[in-house]
């Protein structure tokens, strides 16, 4: 029995580590432009669609297909920005705003459905299939490459956050908009690039999904809903809460697998519940601000 | 009661309005009443109840949502619950044929029991998280119909067979629908009349500022929360036992949520005749969409397209814009008397916020 707990601890390291590549794109589009955005879950499965395409079509490795996926999401996510997200203005804005990416996230998987069809699928690869034995814990190939993959590039988001000039103007936009318009940034760009790059991630995020469990069309309403349990949790808008409240929920999620499947996720949930019953800002949440 | 409009009644010949608008409201519900007469097709009076079911669901869901602010994406666990509490209430204590309609009020009474705790929980915090929340509840109780041995897993609840005829099955759930729908929207009209109704209004504009004056913010906004879960509940007691049959993806479905949000963001959050006008426009379409294209894919495409044109068309949202055209029209012109309070700050905020963002 402890050896099981083990490997679901291990495991859920490492699957959590992809679930917070996800969650710090969507908690990062909520600390700029101050939305959530419920699209991210279908964005994902559009990530994994791309993947699959790629290599049904044209044999090419999920993560060389990356190259051409990251791109394309990215370019995906400034459009929808620019023309959906950036005209809302004024008191209803916020769930204007929720709204829209809810129709976005209907308009994408309906078009999935419309190409693909509700057949469940999976990305295939040999290290899809084969493990490594280490230490005693059988770790399959894809989940070590997706999360030395998810860890380098949360580093890289970390970075381009926090060691760069643009990264200086994302966050002073998550501190104080007027005030960062008021010291000149752009903040039309800063927050069409965020929504890019919180977009863009969701193809890696996709193509490690895809590997690790079947989906189809439908399946983006699962993943948004623990994505959304795990910003949450971690503090909206916090991206050191996103990586902890991931790792955090998806071991107690494979813990609780051991012995009741079928509630694995509600315990998720009842999680989310109970620590919002102590702390109503999650692990590292600001304080709510005044007024709605 | 006159609480709510100070202003605006003295001034506009108030009983030739009052008149004007009651003569109009009498003539709507003839309409209504006398619609299965007139149209006897089975297939048409279907596309009436369903309309009807989301008019009375989308009236309740804008007076806690729309009224207060609180933007709730989780309803469907009340139309779920009173869907389930009737049919596993019909079950277990073998109720058949139209007795079951006396237990209509249990399903509204297990939907606002279920809401009583969820809302102590949900309505401590605001904004974003209160949203997710009310999602995270949706899921669970999804998962949990999937799950419990009462709720019959994946294949859900059968009701009770009802021995009518194909041709005039549908009228007598057309006017339960109907008194649904009217009762919603009475109670729209009650909550927003009252001193209930303006301490909610207060909390949606500046919840600390109507504490530090005296509203009692919970206790207010679990009231109105637990008011809107049993209508909903209710309403999803008539809807099961409509359709005969409820599973966890339909009984907690989704794109329920999402409906009856976009109906009530359609016509004009917090408005009275908003969610109606916005159910009896969505609510068709979408009907006629499925049963038209019939992969059901299409719909949901053009349903998330149309919502995208309407934003894009109309900047700055639907509801200031849709909704003073709307009572434009009712009113033929006069001024509104609801309006004529929250007006002067509407107009003036988003000229103000729209030149801070530029």
């Amino acid at each position: 029995m402890a050896r099981e707990i083990y490997q679901a601890i291990v495991d859920g390291i490492l699957v959590g580590g992809v679930y917070a590549l996800m969650a710090v794109g969507l908690t990062l589009i909520f600390g700029v432009l101050d939305i959530i955005n419920i699209a991210q879950g279908v964005m994902v499965i559009l990530g994994a669609y791309l993947s699959y395409e790629l290599a049904a079509r044209w044999h090419i490795d999920l993560f060389v297909g990356l190259l051409v996926t990251v791109p394309a999401m990215f370019v995906i996510g400034v459009v929808i920005q620019v023309a959906f997200i950036r005209p809302l203005r004024g008191r209803e804005r916020t769930s204007m705003t929720l709204l829209v990416s809810f129709a976005v996230a209907l308009i994408i998987e309906g078009i999935l459905y419309q190409i693909f069809g509700a057949d469940d699928r999976q990305l295939s690869a040999s290290y899809v299939t084969s493990s490594v034995h280490v230490f005693g814990f059988y770790l399959p190939y894809i989940y070590l490459y997706g999360f030395a993959l998810a860890v380098a590039l949360v580093a890289a988001l970390y970075g381009l956050l926090y060691r760069t000039g643009f990264g200086r103007s994302v966050r002073a936009t998550m501190q104080d908009e007027t005030a960062a318009r008021l010291v000149g940034i752009n903040i039309n760009r800063v927050a069409a690039i965020t929504y890019g790059i919180g977009v863009a991630v969701t193809a890696v995020g996709g193509m490690m999904f895809g590997a690790t469990n079947s989906f189809n069309p439908n399946s983006g309403y699962d993943l948004i809903s623990r994505l959304l349990a795990i910003i949450i949790l971690g503090g909206l808008g916090s991206i050191g809460g996103a990586l902890v409240a991931s790792v955090f929920m998806i071991t107690l999620e494979s813990i609780v697998d051991i012995w009741q499947p079928q509630w694995a996720i509600v315990v998720f949930y009842a999680a989310l519940v109970l620590v919002l019953l102590i702390r109503p800002t999650g692990f590292f949440g600001r304080q709510p601000v005044r007024a709605q | 009661m006159s609480q709510a409009d100070p202003q605006g009644r003295s001034w506009r010949g108030p009983a030739l309005a009052t008149g004007a608008r009651a003569v109009g409201l009498a003539a709507l519900l003839a309409v209504a009443v006398a619609f299965p007469v007139i149209f006897p097709n089975p297939v048409v009076t279907n596309y009436g109840v369903f309309t009807l079911i989301f008019v009375a669901v989308a009236s309740a869901w804008n007076f806690f949502s729309g009224f207060s602010g609180y933007i709730s994406l989780g309803n469907a666990v009340f139309f779920g619950s009173g869907a389930y509490a009737l049919g596993i209430a019909a079950r277990d204590w073998h109720v058949t044929g139209t007795g079951v309609f006396a237990l209509l009020p249990l399903a509204a009474a297990v939907a606002a029991l279920i809401a009583v705790p969820l809302g102590l929980i949900a309505l401590r915090v605001r904004r974003h998280t209160f949203i997710v929340i009310t999602i995270a509840f949706f899921f669970i109780f999804q998962l949990m119909a999937y799950n419990f041995s009462f709720t019959g897993g994946s294949t859900g609840v059968d009701a009770p067979f009802l021995p009518w005829q194909a041709q005039t099955y549908n009228n007598p759930f057309y006017y339960i629908a109907l008194a649904c729908a009217v009762g919603a929207i009475a109670l729209s009209w009650l909550i927003r009349r009252s001193r209930f109704g303006l301490q909610l209004r207060a909390i949606r504009d500046d919840e600390d500022r109507a504490r530090g004056l005296g509203v009692r913010a919970m206790r207010v906004k679990l009231s109105a929360f637990v008011l809107s879960a049993a209508v909903t509940g209710l309403v999803g007691a008539v809807w099961f036992f409509y359709l005969t049959q409820v599973q966890p993806p339909s009984g907690f479905d989704p794109l329920f949520d999402l409906s009856v949000v976009l109906m009530a963001f359609l016509g004009g959050l917090g408005t009275i005749s908003g969610p109606v006008l916005g159910a009896l426009i969505i609510e068709p379409g979408q009907l006629y969409l499925t049963t038209t294209f019939t992969n059901g894919y299409l719909s949901e495409i053009l349903l998330g397209a149309v919502f995208l044109t309407v934003v894009l068309l109309v900047p700055r949202g639907i509801i200031p814009t849709g909704g003073e055209y709307l009572r434009r029209l009712t009113t033929r012109g006069r001024a509104a008397i609801p309006a004529a309070v929250p007006a002067v700050p509407q107009a003036a905020d988003p000229a103000q916020v729209q030149e801070a963002q530029h």
